[in-house]
């Protein structure tokens, strides 16, 4: 039934999550934009969301180093350390993304709640510029035995 | 205009940070978004479901949060929807290039004390200043 565990812990953290995000008014891009808006009607509101979140994450995760999941048979941490070409060039066309509507992947998906187009319209590009960047559904199970 | 609220913005950044240290108390996972939501629509099996699960989660946030508060999520009307759907695109094709967004590289990663974060982090406050400034203060659109 781990499955079922899984399933019913990744709930409990996307709601946690979006209560934060909501809580935090990130879900508002006006807000966003205003924090990027350096020069203009600046709102340093998001410094202190971010802080926040590192402050209660670096302590967690500090707890939790070496330990292993209650549900899972161990941590699964990011492997690549490679500060390379792709990574800048693919978190600098985010940023650019970010900047201009003022919606990053989370926000945009608590926003969903509000019943506004915005978000739906950008997350359906969203997923469009995942396909574009080489995203595909992983291989039915079935067929990767046959192969 | 809206207005500096260093406190609800802290407590509700203590909620993220408090999310992802559940999921990976939890689950041992990274709470990075932009992988979330691929692996919501590409993966598979019990690898899919946690993640759906995570996506309906912060949908259920904003909608209990706005059940319970009289507070709103968003209320901006009136921009281009090019506008949208380019950022959107950037978005999907950055984060995948990058492996990750705010949530993974700025929150997760920049905890791990993770110098691929770090660097990730920087590349993209550094264009998002640029976009915003660019359009709102050279272009003069409305954002």
């Amino acid at each position: 039934m781990n499955a079922l565990r899984t399933t019913l812990a990744g709930l409990l953290a996307g709601t946690v999550f979006g209560l934060g995000l909501a809580i935090s008014q990130m879900t508002n891009p006006e807000k966003v934009l205003n924090f990027l808006d350096l020069i203009g009607t600046w709102d340093p509101s998001l410094i202190f969301t971010m802080g926040g979140a590192v402050v209660v994450t670096f302590v967690g995760y500090r707890l939790l180093t070496g330990g292993t999941p209650l549900f899972a048979s161990a941590q699964q941490l990011p492997g690549n350390r490679s500060i390379d070409t792709r990574l800048v060039t693919g978190a600098s066309l985010f940023g650019m993304g970010w900047g201009m509507a003022g919606y990053c992947p989370g926000p945009a998906v608590t926003g969903l709640a509000s019943g506004s187009l915005e978000p739906v319209l950008f997350l359906g590009a969203v997923y469009v510029g995942f396909v574009m960047a080489g995203a595909r559904p992983a291989p039915r199970p079935e067929a990767a035995t046959e192969a | 205009m809206t207005t500096f609220t260093p406190i609800a913005a802290t407590i509700g950044g203590a909620l993220i940070g408090l999310a992802a240290v559940l999921l990976m108390w939890l689950n041992g996972r990274i709470a990075g978004i932009s992988g979330i939501l691929q692996g919501a629509a590409f993966s598979r099996g019990a690898e899919r479901s946690w993640r759906l699960a995570f996506v309906a989660g912060l949908v259920l946030g904003g909608a209990l949060y706005l059940l319970v508060t009289d507070g709103t999520l968003l209320t901006r009307e009136g921009v281009s929807p090019w506008l949208i759907v380019t950022a959107g695109l950037l978005v999907g094709v950055g984060t995948r290039l990058g492996s990750g967004c705010t949530s993974g590289h700025g929150v997760c990663g920049i905890s791990r004390l993770s110098p691929r974060s770090l660097v990730a982090t920087l590349s993209f406050m550094a264009t998002g200043f640029a976009m915003t400034a660019m359009l709102r203060h050279v272009l003069s659109v409305s954002v």
